[in-house]
C-alpha cells in the first residue's frame, strides 16, 4: 500500500493534523489508531476544563475529542482502529497489525507521529518493600474507573502530583473512596494549579509536598506505605516516616513521549523533552517525518497539543507538494533553568511561536531571548513553574541563518 | 496411587517431572503456590554457569558442567531462549588476578571448556564499556543466559502434555510412609499417595525432609535483590560479567537477558524468614553501586524498570544435597547456584538414584519432548504470521504495547499447560506487562480476558491469586 500521507495515533493530536493536512489539500492520507475508538486518552478524561483556548468552553474530554472526531468523519478522512504500529523505517515504510489485515506495510511520502505519552511506573521508582496488587498508574485506575466502571481501591494514597493524579484523587473520592494524602517529592507540584485547588483543596485532600513513598506493606493486597519527608536532595530524612494504611497507591509521577517507534525510524531526540527534535513545523530531522503531540513533548493543555498538530499537518502537506523550505538554520539554546523549547531549532524565516517548560519555580522574572549579546525580546512574569507550559514568540527579523537563539530566565 | 510425587514445582522438580514423564510412570507435582516457578525459580540471575567456581569434584562442579552441555538440547526442545553469550570475570588488581588463576585451574579441572585469562586491552576488545580500571578477566565462552521461569514454565507444561499432573495451591503439610510409599496430605486434608518422593521444596526442602522422618540437613534462605532494565539498555554489555568471588560472595553481576534487558544483582544476605522477599533501600543502593563500579559508562538507572528479590536455597552441607532417605524419598535440596545451570543434570541425576532404588522404567512410545516455542509468533516473519492471523484474527491485535504481545498469545496462555490463572501468570507466560509501561496500559485488557476466559467477574481477576485483587467493586457500588 502507498500513502501520500500516514498519521500515527489517531488520539487529538493525530486527529487535529489530519484535519489540517486535508485542508490543506492532502487526499490521500490514513490514520492509524491502536484502540478501538478515535480520541486517544481523552476517551478517559470525563472532566471538564478541555477547550477553554482552543473553543472558549469547558469541555470533558470525549466532548472535546468528538469535535473533531465529528470533522474526520466529515471529511471522510480514512482511519484504520485496533491498528498497531509495529516499526516505522527510516525510508518510511510502516509496518503494523490487526485482526482483519494481518500484518501489512504502508509505504508513505509523509508520516505524522502522533503517539502520545506513557506514564512512568513504579519500577522506574525502586520503592522498597513488598509488590502486592493494588498499585496502579493513575491512567489504569482512570481506565478502570471511567471506562470499565470497577473501583481499584476503597483507601488510596496517590503518588506524584502530576496533573492525572490530582484528577484521580477528585474522582475516587467522587466514587466514595477516601483519599489520604497526595505525596510529592517535589517542594512544589508538577500538576497545574487550578487542579490542586478544584481536587485536593476543595475535597480536603492533604498534599504533601517534599514527601515519597519509602517502602510498600503487603504480601497479597496492598495494606500500607510508610511515606517519609525528603531533604533538599530529595533524600528520605530518618525519623520523618509514617505510616498510612491503604489498599491503593497510584502513581502520578510523570508522563514519557512514546517515541519508540521514531527511534525504530532513526528519529533524533532532544535528551530534555524525550521528543523529537524539530523545526518550526514540527519536521524532526529526517525529512518528511513530522512530529506532535504529547509524543513530541508533554503538554499540560490539550488545546496547545491541537494548536501543535495543526501546525504538523500543514508541515505535512506543504513537504507532500514539494514545497521547499528556505534555507536557514537557527539553533534554540536554553539556560537550564529553561529546560526545553520547542522547536529546537527555525529553518525559515518567519514569527515562530516558541513554547518552553522551566525547571524550578521562579518569582517575578524576565524570560528573555539574545542573540549574539543583543536582546531579541523580554518578557516579565509574574510566576513560571515547571507545570506549566510557556511560549514566546520570536519575530522573523531576529532569524538569520547560521544564529543561535538564546533563551534565559533573569533574575531568578 | 502415583509412582513418583515431587514436591516442588520450581525449575528443579519441573526438570525432574519432565525427565520421568518420558517413562511410563504416573508422576505428579505438589506446588504449595497457586503457580509453578515462584521461589527461587522466578527470581535469580537467569545465568547458566559455564562451571568453574564449584569445588572440584563436588556435585555442583559435576552437575553444573553436565547441565551446561545438556541446556542447548534441552531449551531448543522446550522452545526456550536461550543465549551462550560467554562470562567474564573481571579483576582490578594483583590479588583478584591470583584468584582468577586459581579459578582457571578449577574450572580445567571441572571439565568447562574453552577458558582463557585476558588482559587489561583483550578485555576492552571484547568489552568496550568495562571500567577502565579492570586490568584483567577469565573469559568463559560456553556460559549462556535464559529465562529461569520460562524454562521451568515450558518443562512443567512438557510434563503436564506427557501426563504429568500438577496440584496447585498444595502445601503438604504431612508426609506418613505407608507400605508401599508415602501418604502426603496438605492443609485441607486432602490427600495424595505415591510410591516415591523427590522432595525439590527449596527454601522448604528441610522442613518437608523432616516431615518424612530426615533430621540430616538445615536451609537458609539467602537473599538476593536485583534491578532490571530497559530493553534499550541490553546492548551496554554482551558477555555475562562477573566480578572475582571475595569471601564476601560473588557480588554484583551485569548481564544482558534473553529479552535484551539489562539485569543487575545479587545482593546476598542471609535470611531466617523463608517468606520475606521485600527490597530494602540498601540493597538496591548497593546493586546500583557496585554495577557502576563495574562499568566505564554511568549505569542508566533511569531506565530501571522494576526490583525485585529472591530467596536462594543454601543448606548446610556447602554442595547440593542429594540422596536417598528411606529407600524411597530422593531429598534434591540446598539447590542455589548454579541449580538453574545444573538443573537438567540434577533431573538425570535423580533419575538414576530412583532406579537404584527400584522404580522400574519403561519408555513411553508417544513422549514428546518438543513443546511449541511461545515466543514464536513475535520472531516470525510477515508472512507468517499473517498465515495464524488468517486462521485466528487474535493474533492481529495487540494487548501488550511495550513487549508488542497479541490476544492470541495471552489465550494461549491461559488455556495451555500450565494454565496462567491470574495477571502474574500471564505475565510471566507471555511478557504481557513486562515492559517498560508495566502494565499500565495492557493490565485492564489482560483482567477481561482473564474473566471471560474463566468465566468470572473482574472482582474475582486476581494478580496472583489469595487476596491480590486487582478492583474491590463497581463504581457507584457499595464500598463499605
Amino acid at each position: 500500500m502507498k500513502k501520500d500521507l500516514v498519521i500515527i495515533g489517531g488520539g487529538p493530536a493525530g486527529m487535529s493534523a489530519a484535519i489540517a493536512a486535508y485542508e490543506a489539500g492532502v487526499r490521500d492520507m490514513l490514520i492509524l489508531e491502536r484502540d478501538g475508538a478515535l480520541g486517544g486518552i481523552l476517551q478517559q478524561c470525563i472532566h471538564n476544563g478541555f477547550g477553554l483556548h482552543k473553543f472558549g468552553e469547558e469541555l470533558t474530554g470525549p466532548e472535546y475529542a468528538w469535535r473533531y472526531e465529528k470533522q474526520v468523519k466529515e471529511l471522510g478522512i480514512p482511519y484504520k482502529l485496533c491498528t498497531m504500529v509495529l516499526s516505522v523505517s527510516e525510508d518510511k515504510v510502516i509496518t503494523a497489525t490487526n485482526p482483519q489485515d494481518g500484518v501489512f506495510e504502508i509505504e508513505a511520502k509523509a508520516i505524522i507521529l502522533a503517539m502520545g505519552c506513557r506514564e512512568r511506573p513504579k519500577g522506574a521508582l525502586n520503592i522498597a518493600g513488598e509488590r502486592p496488587a493494588g498499585i496502579y498508574s493513575a491512567g489504569m485506575a482512570q481506565k478502570l474507573v471511567n471506562m470499565m466502571g470497577y473501583m481499584p481501591g476503597k483507601d488510596v494514597v496517590i503518588l506524584g502530583s502530576g496533573d492525572i493524579g490530582l484528577i484521580m484523587a477528585r474522582r475516587m473520592t467522587l466514587e466514595g473512596a477516601k483519599v489520604h494524602a497526595v505525596c510529592e517529592l517535589m517542594p512544589y507540584s508538577g500538576g497545574l494549579a487550578r487542579n490542586i485547588e478544584q481536587c485536593l483543596n476543595d475535597f480536603g485532600i492533604p498534599l504533601k509536598l517534599s514527601h515519597t513513598v519509602v517502602k510498600i506493606h503487603g504480601k497479597e493486597r496492598l495494606s500500607g506505605v510508610t511515606i517519609a519527608k525528603v531533604d533538599e536532595r530529595r533524600r528520605p530524612i530518618e525519623g520523618t516516616e509514617e505510616y498510612i494504611p491503604c489498599d491503593t497507591l497510584l502513581l502520578s509521577v510523570g508522563l514519557i513521549p512514546e517515541n519508540e517507534l521514531s527511534k525504530t525510524a532513526g528519529v533524533s531526540l532532544d535528551r530534555m523533552t524525550n521528543g523529537a527534535v524539530v523545526d518550526q513545523d514540527r519536521e524532526t530531522e529526517i525529512p518528511g517525518i513530522f512530529s506532535c503531540g504529547n509524543v513530541l513533548h508533554v503538554h499540560d493543555l490539550v488545546d496547545y497539543v491541537s494548536e501543535e498538530a495543526e501546525i504538523a499537518g500543514l508541515g505535512a502537506a506543504a513537504y507532500i507538494a514539494g514545497e521547499e523550505k528556505k534555507e536557514i538554520s537557527v539553533f534554540l539554546r536554553t539556560d537550564g533553568k529553561i529546560r526545553y523549547t520547542v522547536p529546537q531549532r527555525i529553518t525559515a524565516e518567519k514569527d515562530v511561536r516558541v513554547y518552553f517548560r522551566v525547571a524550578d519555580v521562579y518569582r517575578d522574572v524576565t524570560v528573555k531571548v539574545s542573540c549574539d549579546g543583543g536582546t531579541v525580546l523580554s518578557k516579565k512574569k509574574q510566576k513560571l513553574a515547571p507545570g506549566e507550559m510557556e511560549c514566546v514568540t520570536v519575530p522573523a527579523s531576529a532569524l538569520e541563518d547560521g544564529r543561535e537563539l538564546y533563551f534565559e530566565v533573569e533574575g531568578a | 496411587m502415583f509412582d513418583v510425587a515431587i514436591i516442588g514445582g520450581g525449575v528443579v522438580g519441573g526438570m525432574i517431572a519432565r525427565t520421568l514423564s518420558a517413562y511410563n510412570l504416573h508422576i505428579c507435582i505438589l506446588e504449595k503456590e497457586r503457580d509453578v516457578a515462584m521461589g527461587a525459580t522466578k527470581a535469580n540471575s537467569a545465568i547458566v554457569h559455564a562451571g568453574f567456581d564449584a569445588k572440584e569434584g563436588s556435585l555442583k562442579a559435576r552437575l553444573n558442567v553436565r547441565g551446561s552441555e545438556m541446556m542447548e538440547q534441552v531449551t531448543r526442545e522446550l522452545g526456550v531462549k536461550y543465549r551462550r553469550n560467554g562470562s567474564l570475570v573481571i579483576g582490578f588488581n594483583g590479588e583478584d588476578k591470583k584468584h582468577l588463576e586459581e579459578l582457571l585451574v578449577r574450572g580445567n579441572e571441572n571439565g568447562v571448556k574453552g577458558l582463557r585469562l585476558l588482559d587489561r586491552d583483550e578485555v576492552q576488545a571484547l568489552e568496550p564499556n568495562i571500567s577502565e580500571s579492570v586490568t584483567c578477566a577469565l573469559h568463559a565462552p560456553t556460559g549462556a543466559i535464559v529465562c529461569p521461569y520460562e524454562l521451568c514454565i515450558a518443562a512443567i507444561g512438557n510434563a503436564m502434555d506427557n501426563g504429568a499432573a500438577l496440584y496447585r495451591d498444595f502445601a503438604v503439610s504431612s508426609i506418613k510412609r505407608t507400605e508401599n510409599g508415602y501418604e502426603i496430605s496438605r492443609y485441607n486434608g486432602e490427600t495424595v499417595f505415591a510410591r516415591y518422593i523427590v522432595n525439590a521444596a527449596g527454601v522448604f526442602a528441610d522442613e518437608i525432609a523432616r516431615m518424612a522422618g530426615d533430621f540430616s540437613f538445615s536451609i537458609h534462605p539467602r537473599r538476593g535483590e536485583y534491578v532490571l532494565l530497559d530493553k534499550e539498555c541490553g546492548g551496554t554489555v554482551s558477555h555475562t560479567i562477573f566480578r572475582t568471588p571475595s569471601k564476601m560472595g560473588k557480588g554484583i553481576l551485569v548481564s544482558p537477558t534473553v529479552d535484551n534487558n539489562l539485569l543487575l544483582g545479587p545482593t546476598s544476605v542471609d535470611m531466617e524468614d523463608k517468606e520475606e522477599k521485600e527490597t530494602t533501600a540498601e540493597g538496591l543502593a548497593l546493586v546500583m553501586r557496585e554495577a557502576s563500579e563495574n562499568l566505564k559508562i554511568p549505569v542508566p538507572f533511569g531506565k530501571s524498570i522494576t526490583s525485585f528479590c529472591g530467596l536462594r536455597a543454601v543448606g548446610n552441607t556447602g554442595d547440593f544435597i542429594i540422596n536417598v532417605h528411606d529407600g524411597r524419598f530422593v531429598n534434591v535440596a540446598g539447590i542455589e547456584s548454579p541449580g538453574l545451570s545444573a538443573s537438567p543434570a540434577i533431573a538425570e541425576y535423580v533419575l538414576g538414584l530412583l532406579t537404584k532404588h527400584g522404580l522400574c522404567l519403561e519408555k513411553k512410545a508417544d513422549y514428546n519432548p518438543i513443546r511449541e516455542p511461545k515466543h514464536a509468533f513475535r520472531e516470525a516473519s510477515i508472512e507468517e504470521k499473517n498465515a495464524i492471523i488468517e486462521k485466528d484474527p487474535t493474533y492481529g491485535r495487540i494487548i501488550c504495547r511495550c513487549e508488542q504481545v497479541t490476544e492470541g498469545e495471552i489465550l494461549d496462555a491461559i488455556r495451555s499447560n500450565p494454565t496462567a490463572l491470574d495477571i502474574d501468570g500471564v505475565k510471566r507466560r507471555t511478557r504481557s506487562g513486562m515492559g517498560r509501561c508495566q502494565g499500565g496500559f495492557c493490565g485492564p485488557y489482560v483482567m477481561e480476558l482473564l474473566a471471560r476466559e474463566y468465566g468470572t467477574s473482574m472482582e474475582c481477576v486476581t494478580k496472583m491469586g489469595g487476596g491480590s485483587v486487582m478492583v474491590v467493586g463497581k463504581t457507584k457500588g457499595d464500598l463499605s
